[in-house]
């Protein structure tokens, strides 16, 4: 725009120049585009498309309207895994914030080591979730591993204990290995927003004589907002897709009930290769997830005024 | 007699903040290290309870040279992982700095729709669509290569990365441009020569960001490297964890491990700044 205010040639002309090389910049994003297309967009119609058919992966395909839909609302084994996803979901991201929130306290103000711990306390989150995963399976062996031999050699358990054949054992194990792995991330996070909270209200807060209580509640908390909304989205969506460490470390078990919505769809699709089932349960799972990024827009919407 | 409390409260306010530091540094960084000494026991020792960490039977590299034996290799799932993240790399920058290039600079039709199309994919799980890349790879003759997974991954990293390198193009000021243009220079020795230096902290930051997603991705790299010679590290390492290749070498798989984790954390603390300023910028948008 600043660009066509410039005059020193014709008017005209220079219109024309100017329109023909703003053009251009279509050039530039063209390969973005094309990308976004073909590897994002066409394969999101095509999962509407294949959700309405019997799809195999050798053969005909056959449409067969919302039959795939009516056979979700009878799958009790994907409800399952749904209602698994959540419940890990909820209870993981009320771990990691139980971690992440007293770390980012701790490290918010710059003093002697603070960079030290923050860079150990973030290590972890550089790592994948598959090499995190293989370590933590590795951990976890009741014979090679290290929590069950080293409990049995300090006494506290009779016999070494396999912490992967229960649920809860099992269940707690990947919550542990999780906010290990991500509590450093959602630390970060937060730190951002706490930093943005102008030091002088909270100085003003203590003249008047407010309890470190009462100034979390009253001045930490509502000018977090944004940022505890964003650290929570990013909580929530990543455990709703969570597969990776249910797959390597549990490989759904013990007796399937560690199975989550991404792995039985992964089940679906790419075991029992039922392609348009899979096709189904996606868009359940992509419905679900932009409910959640409307969600996130909402609550991060600029408060009122300040726009 | 006041100063000497408060002195007395400062020494052990001090003490407590770096007490809770180091023990919470010692639990966040024990794995990792735990996994690295290991490493180098020799096998026979690796199989037991890591129980001390460190190796007590002699210092050996058995383990990884073990784990070239499994399939066709660790070597070569590793330059399999390698290539796929070099060119992840190489290919996500090169199209996000000429579309934020674009976007940031020309106005043309359909600009903001297509920016805000690229941008939205990032609330669609691509986890939800594997079945129809598959299907598309396949259509492409790209089916079960590693450039096909490539593509994949430059796509997955493109709505950060242009909207990075879209922020990164607005912050420098429009004169800088247009002294360069005098100086007659078009469009493509301009971007290289004049604004490329300029926004080359966003280039490091968007390159950063998708070596470690392209190097420790698993799902799609799971379902569409059907075959075994096509295997980046992480679905190798988890084919050699599942037993896969006979009985479990549990050393051979804390090297694979190591081998997976050393790149990402050697590049994040060597551009930990790089890495900081692609969070913020992602967490205060």
């Amino acid at each position: 725009m600043a660009s066509i205010t410039v005059a020193s040639a014709p008017a005209r002309a220079r219109r024309i120049g100017v329109s023909r090389r703003q053009w251009i910049g279509l050039l530039y994003v063209l390969p973005a585009v094309a990308f976004v297309t073909v590897f994002f967009v066409i394969p999101l119609g095509m999962t509407a498309w294949m959700s309405l058919h019997n799809w195999p992966l050798m053969g005909e395909h056959a449409f067969i309207g919302l039959d795939n839909y009516f056979a979700i609302l009878r799958d009790t084994r994907f409800w399952n895994a749904l209602k698994f996803t959540f419940y890990y979901t909820l209870i993981v991201t009320i771990a990691i914030f139980a971690v992440a929130f007293p770390l980012a306290i701790f490290i918010e103000r710059p003093r002697p080591l603070t960079n030290l711990y923050r860079t150990a306390f973030f290590m972890p989150a550089v790592v994948g979730f598959a090499s995190a995963s293989l370590l933590w399976s590795w951990l976890l062996n009741v014979d090679s591993g290290l929590f069950s031999p080293a409990a049995f050699d300090l006494g506290l358990t009779e016999r070494k204990v396999n912490l992967l054949a229960t649920f809860q054992p099992a269940f707690w194990s990947i919550i542990a290995m999780v906010v290990w792995k991500v509590a450093g991330f959602t630390m970060i996070i937060l730190m951002t927003g706490l930093q943005s909270i102008p030091q002088d209200l909270q100085e003003a807060a203590v003249i008047d004589g407010a309890g470190p209580f009462a100034r979390f509640r009253a001045i930490t908390l509502p000018l977090m907002r944004r940022t505890l909304a964003l650290a929570l989205i990013l909580s929530v969506a990543g455990s709703i897709l969570a597969f990776d460490q249910f797959y390597i470390i549990l490989r759904g078990g013990p007796r399937n009930q560690t199975l989550t919505a991404v792995y039985w769809i992964f089940n679906q699709s790419f075991v029992s290769f039922k392609l348009g089932y899979g096709a189904a349960l996606s868009m359940v799972l992509l419905v679900i997830l932009v409910a959640l990024s409307l969600v996130q827009l909402w609550l991060l919407r600029k408060p009122e005024g300040l726009d | 007699m006041a100063e000497a409390m408060s002195q007395h409260r400062k020494a052990a306010f001090s003490l407590a903040r770096h007490s809770t530091g180091i023990i919470a540094s010692v639990l966040f960084l024990a794995p990792i290290v735990w996994t690295v000494l290991s490493t180098f026991k020799p096998a026979q020792e690796a199989r037991q309870p890591p129980l001390p960490p460190w190796p007590t039977t002699g210092f050996s590299v058995e383990n990884y040279q073990t784990l070239n034996t499994f399939g066709d290799g660790l070597w070569a799932s590793a330059q399999n992982s390698i290539y796929v993240s070099v060119m992840t790399v190489l290919l996500s920058v090169l199209v996000s700095v000429l579309a934020g290039y674009g976007f940031s600079r020309f106005r043309f039709p359909f600009r903001d729709f297509f920016f805000i199309l690229i941008l939205s994919t990032i609330m669609i799980p691509f986890q939800s669509i594997l079945t129809p890349i598959f299907l598309v790879l396949t259509k492409l003759g790209l089916h079960n290569t590693l450039t096909g997974l490539v593509c994949v991954y430059v796509t997955l990293q493109l709505p950060f990365s242009i909207f990075m390198m879209r922020n990164a193009f607005d912050a420098v000021p429009r004169e800088i441009e247009e002294a360069a243009r005098m100086d007659g220079a078009n469009n493509v020795t301009m971007l290289v020569k004049v604004m490329l230096p300029l926004v080359w902290p966003g280039v490091v930051t968007i390159a950063l960001f998708a070596f470690l997603g392209a190097w420790n991705e698993f799902l799609a790299a799971l379902v569409l490297m059907t075959d075994q010679s096509k295997f980046t590290l992480p679905v190798m390492m988890t084919a050699l964890q599942s037993g896969r290749f006979g009985a479990i070498d549990w050393g051979a798989v804390q090297a694979g491990v190591t081998v997976m984790m050393v790149p990402c954390l050697i590049l994040f603390l060597a551009l930990q700044r790089f890495y900081i300023r692609g969070l913020m910028a992602g967490a205060v948008k």
